[in-house]
């Protein structure tokens, strides 16, 4: 029961931020749908997990998005052009994306259906691994050049943000 | 709740994304559909790793959101410099390399 | 149906909501109670005498406070968006109230027998409490936020991106030192925290975390007071520099919620501050039941330590605001950080 709303929450948030005009709607529906996510990570017995993602996406990446939004004054994308151009006008496009879309479900359905074990609850075979301590061990032992190589990457990240988004002083 | 049903929404999700990559003309969207694209991902690693009973599944999902942290962070830089370029946040305005 | 009615009489039940309960009336009890205790404090650190008129000693000033701003006309500017302009204050209230769940403000009790097990004076009891209160507060960001863009005017706008610029530099600082105390208390639960902060050294010196902690709990002082955009931090909502910064364009109901959001968050870092450092609801002479009186004592001089930093200390400048928390406060948390690391690891403390 929990599930289908969790569930819920995230698809529909996707759908909102898909369609939406409004680039800010887009950003709120994408934290919607996060938090849907979320809840999802908890009954998946993942709380550490589950916050993170709330500290670090809803709470830090869609700030960003949201600022970068606010400070180039994005405007709304024009209705009329919008039903000029927009793919799903397009007769043959429809078509054939359908098709793919229609393929792309039945292959998965049928690889669902022929795979053994699929009856059971997620939780059945092994017990759960929540603690926070046993993430950090494995975290640190297991995955330490993972780790290190990552730290390498945001620094990266941050300087190339800071020098490509300056302004050039010429 | 199976795997299947877990999958599945994995499944769903990352097709909105993808679709919404394709579909939609304005590139803080995309940026926006993408981070869509790895949450999906993120949620069929968590559930494959309650399904095995270990926390390799959380763990990479530690990585995979730091990478999309900094693609977000660059991406957005780049969106920055173009708008700053050529005013508009339309894909299509940026097809001067285009055959 | 009939043990759906057993289970919501039952004394656990019963307990629990009265605890749901008491929790979120004093909380809005205690916005209230703020706004009457910040502007006597204020009057007496400025030699005058503050409300005096309404009701004893002026103690019913904030009811009428409340009154005012219950029968203001509520305003919305033509070109502001209706839907942000109302979610804003929503999502402000919303998260302070939600960072307060975690928060234990007592020791676990049966209510004198009535329990058949002891129910923690908690709304909820997660295992990564701390980060919830972290997760929390980085939510409340988007009240502003959204409050500076929805206002659609240039006041609100530079206020609210400056305040949140503040608030998300600032959370780095907090979660440095949230992560130097987790370290030495080995758990991320607050019941945990606070229980490993029981016992005296020498008899006298209680076990908390200020005498292991100093830099850490300077740094989440400095970090909750930029947190919550209160002096001597509170540049965006200056009244002299930017009118008054996100929430210009807001009356009525509205700013009441943004209002109560700013002091519930006050009370919510005061309290989580008494948990992390200064042993929560532990203290001499009261039996371990009534601890929620010390907590109370020890949240009453936090809060009043918050007004005291307001009405004393002049404002920060928004730039010189920003290299504090980057330039200063980011290293000395790291270090501490490190330094903490090792005394872990190698003095087992």
């Amino acid at each position: 029961m929990l599930f289908y709303l969790f569930a819920g929450t995230a698809v529909l948030g996707a759908l909102l931020v898909v369609t939406q005009k409004n680039p800010v709607y887009s950003v709120l529906a994408l934290i919607g749908s996060f938090f849907g996510l979320s809840g999802l990570y908890v009954l998946l017995e993942a709380p550490f997990v589950a916050v993170v993602q709330i500290i670090i996406y809803a709470g830090a990446i869609m700030v960003l998005f949201l600022f970068t939004v606010m400070l180039l004054n994005v405007p709304r994308e024009d209705a009329a052009e919008w039903d000029r151009t927009h793919p799903l006008y397009r007769p043959m496009a429809v078509r054939i994306g359908g098709g793919l879309a229609l393929l792309l479900a039945l292959e998965l359905g049928w690889a669902l259906w022929r795979t053994a074990g699929l009856g059971g609850g997620v939780a059945d075979e092994h017990p759960a691994v929540s603690s926070v301590a046993e993430l950090g061990r494995v975290l640190f032992t297991d995955y330490m050049f993972a780790f290190e190589v990552t730290s390498i990457l945001i620094i990266v990240a941050m300087v190339g943000a800071v020098i490509l988004a300056k302004k050039r002083e010429e | 709740m199976s795997i299947g049903h877990y999958l599945v929404l994995s499944g769903v999700l990352f097709s909105i994304g993808a679709a919404g990559v394709f579909l939609r003309k304005n590139l803080i969207t995309l940026l926006l559909s993408v981070e869509i694209m790895l949450n999906a991902v993120n949620l069929a690693f968590v559930a494959f790793g309650r399904q095995l009973g270990t926390v390799d599944g959380q763990i990479i999902t530690f990585f995979v959101m730091t990478v999309a942290a900094a693609e977000a962070a660059i991406g957005l830089a780049l969106v920055i410099g173009l708008f700053r370029h050529r005013e508009s946040l339309n894909p299509e305005a940026f097809t001067s390399l285009k055959w | 149906m009939a043990d759906i009615i057993a289970w919501v009489t039952s004394p656990a039940f019963i307990a629990y909501a009265s605890i749901v309960g008491v929790v979120f009336m004093g909380l809005q009890i205690s916005a209230a109670v703020m706004v009457y205790a910040e502007r006597k404090v204020a009057a007496f650190m400025q030699q005058r005498l503050g409300p005096t008129r309404v009701g004893p000693k002026g103690l019913l000033q904030p009811v009428a406070d409340i009154v005012k701003l219950l029968f203001k006309e509520e305003l919305r500017p033509k070109a502001a968006d209706a839907f942000l302009f109302t979610l804003a204050p929503i999502i402000s209230v919303a998260t302070a109230y939600l960072a307060f769940a975690p928060v234990p403000f007592g020791a676990p009790t049966t209510f004198f027998g009535l329990l058949d097990e002891p129910m923690a004076l908690q709304v909820s009891d997660v295992n990564v409490a701390v980060l919830v209160i972290f997760a929390a507060s980085s939510m409340g960001v988007y009240g502003i936020v959204l409050a500076g863009w929805a206002s659609n005017s240039k006041y609100s706008l530079l206020g609210g991106l400056r305040s949140s610029a503040q608030m998300i530099s600032y959370e780095l600082a907090f979660g440095m030192s949230l992560a130097t105390v987790v370290m030495v208390a080995g758990s991320m639960s607050l019941r945990e925290i606070v229980d490993d902060q029981q016992g005296y050294w020498f008899g006298f010196i209680p076990q908390w975390y200020i005498f292991l902690q100093p830099i850490a709990f300077f740094v989440f002082a400095c970090a909750g007071i930029a947190e919550t955009n209160r002096a001597p931090f509170d540049f965006p909502e200056a009244e002299q520099e930017l009118v008054a910064g996100y929430h210009t364009e807001y009356s009525s109901m509205r700013f009441a919620m943004f209002f109560m959001a700013e002091y519930i968050n006050m009370v919510t870092v005061s309290a989580v501050a008494v948990n992390l450092f200064l042993g929560g609801w532990h203290g001499p002479f009261i039996p371990p039941e009534y601890g929620w009186i010390w907590f109370l004592i020890k949240l009453a001089f936090l809060l009043f330590c918050y007004l005291w930093l307001r009405w004393t200390l002049p404002r920060f400048r928004y730039d010189q605001l920003m290299s504090f928390g980057w330039k200063v406060l980011l290293p000395l948390a790291t270090v501490n950080l490190l330094l903490t690391a090792a005394g872990v690891l190698y003095f087992g403390l």
